[in-house]
């Protein structure tokens, strides 16, 4: 399992009702579910990996995260799960405020458009930077609402969302992120986890 | 051929009171089981079936020489595998296999019921069924499953009782039948009706029987359960048996050949009044009404997890009326997974070999049974 689903599952404590938005083929799920004994739910758009989902025995529903989590009543699950999609979506403002609505808090993960290497690769090549997190073209990518760590900060402070925890990842060490240190996370992390709450 | 020694049929002496305020007493429902209970009776798959089907689920079905209608999912080693479980079938009330239908004698006239058998409902057929977990000493459930107006008794069984099943997969279905639901069985309905010798829904005690009407009223609903691009893919515009058009009234056409067909070999196996009944039966059916407005009333007392499966070109019972479903469960926070199953084949896709939706049927049911 990818590092980022480690850290994502230790913030997470046993026993609890859990959804993954945008579970994909239900790895951070099974996890989930086996090691901490999580009642956990999914939704995926897409039906290949709702199918994965179903040959693990994971609950899944095939849906939009857009369109799909109004159906979830507020505050129905413990932690609402979102990994490296918000900026797939065509309104992630609306994306977020469901997951707050419908999770007591959410963990969101974003791969981080500050990123050093994004900061190089478009300085010195100018084309769109594509890294191991972001590994589509331009004209391919899902990736249409990029933001940096430092933008997401931001965004929930204006936002009055509270961050409980934010961590950075780059390669295999994982660290705190604070005030103090948010330009140089910003510049050294390949992907923030944000544990946030309203 | 001896029909009756083929089928099974047990008494059901609780009376039963139905919708329409009638009670009934001492009715027979005649059911087909496949594979065998184990010593825990734990391993039972209650199946519903489908407006024109029976208690044959799979295998040759003994009366109409023909497949079972599910024989595509249910078998050894398929989605829902005998090897495995206990899989029982019921032929609905109303119906004409063998269950208490309108062909019935009525022994107050020594004919059969004909239209003066009582008007039945999917809550009547699912109470009428679970008379069969006390005939086999089944305490719950692992699973009900059913498309269609199968689907139906699945939502209707776990609602009226909510601890008997452990897994529930109501599959293609609704809710609450839509105006073109109702529409489309009038049309059958009416078809039957126009024909003369249906007399009212008497004449089971002459040889003539309404076969033109009760046809008509089969190939008008077979078009509702393909799809457009169905059809188009599979008949085009292509000729039967001709070169050119015959300026005529013959079928020209191989899809005019192909309804014919299906309506003229549905009338050797169907009654036209279980005709009638059953699909007043699905127009009659609104879960929702039952609670209230409230679908989710109906599904608050179980703990059962739900599997909802729709098809993407099924045009009867549409995906959004499958989500709604989904959309009551997840409001109350029940455990319910859903997938639209991409398939051309139309509302009849799930009884046909559509590989998707075949392994997610067999993946549910295993992982569950395996968590049991």
């Amino acid at each position: 399992m990818k590092n980022e689903f480690q850290v994502i599952a230790e913030l997470i404590e046993k026993d609890k009702k859990v959804l993954d938005v945008g579970c994909g083929d239900g790895i951070l799920m099974q996890f989930l579910k086996n090691n901490k004994n999580t009642n956990i739910r999914g939704l995926e758009i897409s039906k290949s990996k709702v199918q994965e989902c179903i040959a693990k025995g994971l609950t899944v529903i095939e849906g939009n995260a857009e369109k799909d989590l109004k159906q979830f009543p507020d505050k129905s699950f413990e932690y609402v799960v979102l990994s490296q999609t918000l900026q797939a979506f065509l309104n992630p403002e609306l994306v977020i405020n469901e997951l707050l609505r419908v999770g007591k808090k959410a963990i969101v993960t974003i791969p981080n458009f500050g990123y050093w290497r994004v900061r190089l690769h478009l300085l010195i090549k100018g084309t769109m930077p594509i890294t191991k997190t972001l590994p589509d073209e331009w004209y391919n990518t899902p990736n249409i609402h990029m933001c940096s760590i430092k933008d997401f900060f931001y965004f929930a402070k204006s936002r009055n969302i509270k961050i409980f925890k934010s961590l950075a990842i780059n390669n295999q060490n994982v660290s705190i992120i604070n005030d103090s240190n948010l330009t140089i996370k910003n510049f050294f992390a390949d992907l923030g986890i944000f544990l946030i709450e309203k | 051929m001896n029909a009756e020694n083929n089928i099974k049929t047990f008494i059901v002496k609780k009376p039963l009171k139905l919708d329409c305020g009638k009670t009934i007493n001492e009715f027979p429902i005649a059911y087909e089981t496949y594979g065998s209970l184990n010593k825990n009776k734990d391993n039972a798959i209650l199946v519903f079936h489908a407006l024109t089907g029976d208690q044959f689920v799979t295998g040759q079905n003994p009366i109409t020489k023909k497949d079972g209608w599910w024989s595509y999912a249910v078998g050894p080693d398929k989605a829902i595998d005998t090897k495995k479980y206990f899989v029982i079938c019921a032929n609905v009330m109303g119906g004409c296999m063998g269950s208490f239908g309108p062909s019935h004698e009525d022994p107050s006239t020594g004919t059969a019921f004909g239209t003066n058998f009582p008007v039945i409902t999917i809550n009547d057929m699912v109470n009428a069924q679970y008379n069969l977990l006390d005939h086999f000493g089944i305490d719950k459930l692992f699973s009900i499953a059913g498309g269609s107006m199968g689907g139906m008794q699945v939502l209707q069984f776990i609602s009226n009782f909510p601890d008997k099943a452990k897994t529930v997969i109501p599959i293609a279905c609704t809710s609450s039948h839509s105006a073109q639901n109702i529409a489309f069985n009038e049309l059958g309905r009416q078809a039957i009706a126009a024909d003369s010798n249906w007399k009212g829904g008497d004449y089971s005690s002459e040889d003539t029987i309404p076969n033109k009407g009760l046809a008509v009223a089969r190939m008008a609903a077979h078009i509702t359960y393909l799809s457009k691009k169905g059809l188009q893919e599979k008949f085009g515009r292509k000729l039967q048996e001709r070169e050119d058009l015959k300026f005529g009234f013959d079928a020209d056409f191989q899809i005019e050949s192909y309804l014919r067909y299906q309506g003229s070999v549905f009338v050797d196996r169907f009654d036209a009044n279980s005709y009638l009944y059953i699909t007043r039966a699905m127009d009659y059916f609104d879960l929702a009404k039952q609670y209230k407005g409230n679908l989710s009333d109906a599904f608050r007392a179980t703990r059962a997890k739900f599997f909802i499966i729709s098809f993407t070109s099924d045009w009867l019972y549409p995906t959004q009326e499958n989500k709604d479903i989904v959309i009551a469960l997840n409001s109350i926070g029940a455990d319910v997974g859903f997938v639209e199953i991409e398939s051309d084949k139309g509302h009849d896709s799930f009884l046909l070999d559509v590989p998707d939706f075949l392994s997610a049927l067999k993946n549910f049911l295993d992982k569950s049974y395996t968590e049991n």
